[in-house]
């Protein structure tokens, strides 16, 4: 099975990047190192690099919101935990094209969140957020929040409230038993959630193109535009194994870096 | 008093504890017990009412500014610490120093006879030493009250009686007013220094282990606490009538309906019928023989078969279907209702 959905099609892709591209949008079976040599090209490095960055700390925003977010919500009662439950999960039903459209009409300048604030009066006049940085960071932490969640939500629900009161009778504030019990134990949750919200938001191609300029796109958009626009298909396959073998070493080395900390008291 | 939604949880409880003594919460499943507790512990709050800690309102107090220390059913032990973090835990909030924690967690390994496990994690323990770091835990930072919920239920039968004179034994050395609940009454009884009876979130009886077991002040305390003949009557003219018989009991009684409660070892077998005051005759249903203890099931008409209990030397020799007295002595008939 693996072979087959997985190994196969990589193998595919791997040759693919070595094919010679044809003026006119074909390539051909071949064996030429064009592809790779462009890669080493300072623009793509460079934008390898933003990519991970921005998916690292996409990663960091949705951990940080999720968590609290997602035990506050197994402690509370049934009723209003069912219902955000479902509205978060119904969240996964939009396809990213539609989260991008919303986020760059709600961040622009017509009809947005900077329009109710001059309506209110807190502003003077209506800005647009997009296209920018922030707009691309906050498009990717809300396509990957509802997985966050799913990551989260079983480990958390299985905690035992009496740990958390134990820890108040022993003198610990409310807060003080969220740093120092609740986040020690849902520590392997905390990285799965984080090396999954890096990973999705890295294939991620239309929210940095909807919500960023040029200067924000990632490699995915490099790699969709390579093979759709410029039908340099040996180019984009070359792309995105590198993106795909880097990412892999990014993993790797934050879980290795994990283990090493892991202390007894 | 304490409403959950419709649920009335506790009502109406109105008790003042000792310091320095082990007091017991007893009553069935889902009598409150543990939501009384609770309340005490700051983890509930009560919908009327207020709790007093040494002349103290501590009502309005969170459980981490009230000085108690609590061991739960669950145990509830940290999972991402060792035995020493666990017991540590407290020490470390309260910012106690490096060297001192450690002395303070050796002495209260040695307290709970686990010396020499400090840095063994809590997946690897036993439930019989789980539940004394659960014990040290609670107790390292020495608190004013030792609350316990359940602590042994999870524990089998042998560990448990071993682990009850164990806590017991613990108490007494440390002089530490502690509240356990429990729906076990031999726990209560071989524990406490006094027993509180919840049954349906009200306060059924307090008092000293013996003095509830041989006064019980209703039909439920008297079935719940050991085993017990239950006796209905009528009272009129200053006497007691059961099943046609007259009885003299001990305890006052006004006019209607009595119910009288009997211990089985109080109760005695006599062969044939021998008519006189405070007896019942029947027919023996059942001889229960076992060698250290004698019980003998004797049909007099009532709901329920009278029981009688004695040692191997109060042994009297009958069979079933022998028709048999059962005397009642009157300093043995307490009236719990009526």
């Amino acid at each position: 099975m693996l072979a087959v959905f997985f190994l196969a099609p990589f193998g595919f892709m791997l040759a693919t990047s070595f094919y010679r591209r044809i003026e006119g949008g074909f390539y051909e079976p071949a064996f030429v190192f064009g592809s790779w040599q462009r890669l080493a090209h300072g623009v793509f490095i460079e934008r390898t690099l933003f990519s991970i960055g921005i998916c690292l700390l996409a990663g960091a925003v949705c951990i940080a919101v999720a968590f609290p977010f997602t035990y506050f919500l197994t402690r509370m009662r049934r009723r209003p935990h069912v219902i955000l439950l479902v509205l978060i999960m119904s969240a996964l039903a939009l396809s990213e094209v539609i989260v991008g459209f919303a986020w760059s009409v709600l961040l622009g300048r017509a009809a947005g969140i900077s329009n109710i604030l001059v309506w209110l009066g807190a502003m003077d006049e209506a800005q647009a957020y997009q296209p920018s940085f922030v707009a691309v960071l906050l498009g990717l932490c809300y396509i990957a929040f509802p997985y966050c969640i799913l990551t989260l939500y079983p480990q958390l629900t299985r905690l035992d409230p009496e740990v958390t009161e134990a820890a108040q009778t022993m003198g610990a504030s409310p807060w003080r038993t969220f740093w120092t019990v609740v986040v020690p134990i849902g520590r392997p949750i905390i990285m799965a959630g984080f090396l999954l919200v890096f990973v999705f938001t890295l294939g991620s191609y239309l929210i940095p193109a909807f919500l960023g300029r040029p200067e924000h796109w990632t490699l995915s958009v490099f790699i969709s535009d390579q093979a759709t626009f410029n039908a340099n298909v040996p180019f984009a396959a070359a792309m995105a194994l590198f993106l795909t073998v880097l990412s892999l070493g990014v993993v790797a080395l934050v879980m290795w870096t994990e283990s090493r900390t892991r202390r007894a008291f | 008093m304490k409403r959950f939604g419709d649920v009335v949880a506790v009502a109406g409880v109105d008790l003042e504890l000792p310091a320095g003594k082990l007091i017991s919460f007893l009553g069935p499943s889902g009598c409150g017990k543990t939501t009384l507790l609770r309340m005490i512990a700051g983890l509930e709050r009560p919908t009327e009412g207020r709790v007093f800690l040494d002349d103290e309102d501590i009502t309005d107090r969170p459980p981490h500014l009230r000085d108690i220390g609590m061991v739960f059913q669950t145990l509830a032990l940290f999972p991402h610490l060792s035995v020493a973090g666990n017991i540590g835990y407290g020490m470390r909030i309260r910012g106690v120093g490096r060297g001192d924690m450690r002395t303070r967690v050796e002495e209260l390994l040695q307290l709970v006879s686990l010396e020499g496990l400090g840095e063994r994690r809590i997946s690897q323990l036993s439930g019989g030493q789980r539940q004394r770091v659960a014990t040290a835990r609670a107790l390292a930072l020495e608190p004013r009250l030792f609350l316990l919920d359940e602590p042994l239920s999870a524990l089998d039968a042998n560990l448990r009686e071993q682990l009850q004179v164990e806590l017991r034994l613990l108490q007494q050395k440390l002089g530490i007013t502690t509240i356990m609940v429990t729906h076990d009454q031999r726990e209560a009884m071989t524990m406490s220094d006094l027993v509180v009876v919840i049954r349906l979130g009200e306060v059924e009886q307090v008092g000293a282990p013996l003095d509830v077991y041989r006064r019980p002040a209703t039909p439920f305390v008297a079935s719940f606490i050991g085993r017990t003949n239950i006796l209905r009557g009528e009272a009129s003219d200053g006497l007691v009538r059961i099943a046609g018989q007259t009885f003299d009991v001990d305890g006052a009684v006004t006019p209607g309906a009595v119910t009288v409660s009997v211990r089985p070892e109080d109760a005695h077998l006599l062969v044939g019928e021998v008519p006189e005051r405070n007896a019942l005759s029947g027919r023996v249903v059942f001889v229960r023989d076992l060698g250290e203890l004698f019980e003998c099931y004797v049909d007099c008409g009532l709901e329920e078969h009278v029981v009688v209990a004695g040692s191997p030397r109060e042994r009297v020799h009958v069979e079933q279907g022998e028709r048999v007295t059962v005397s009642f002595p009157r300093e043995a008939c307490v009236v719990v209702r009526g």
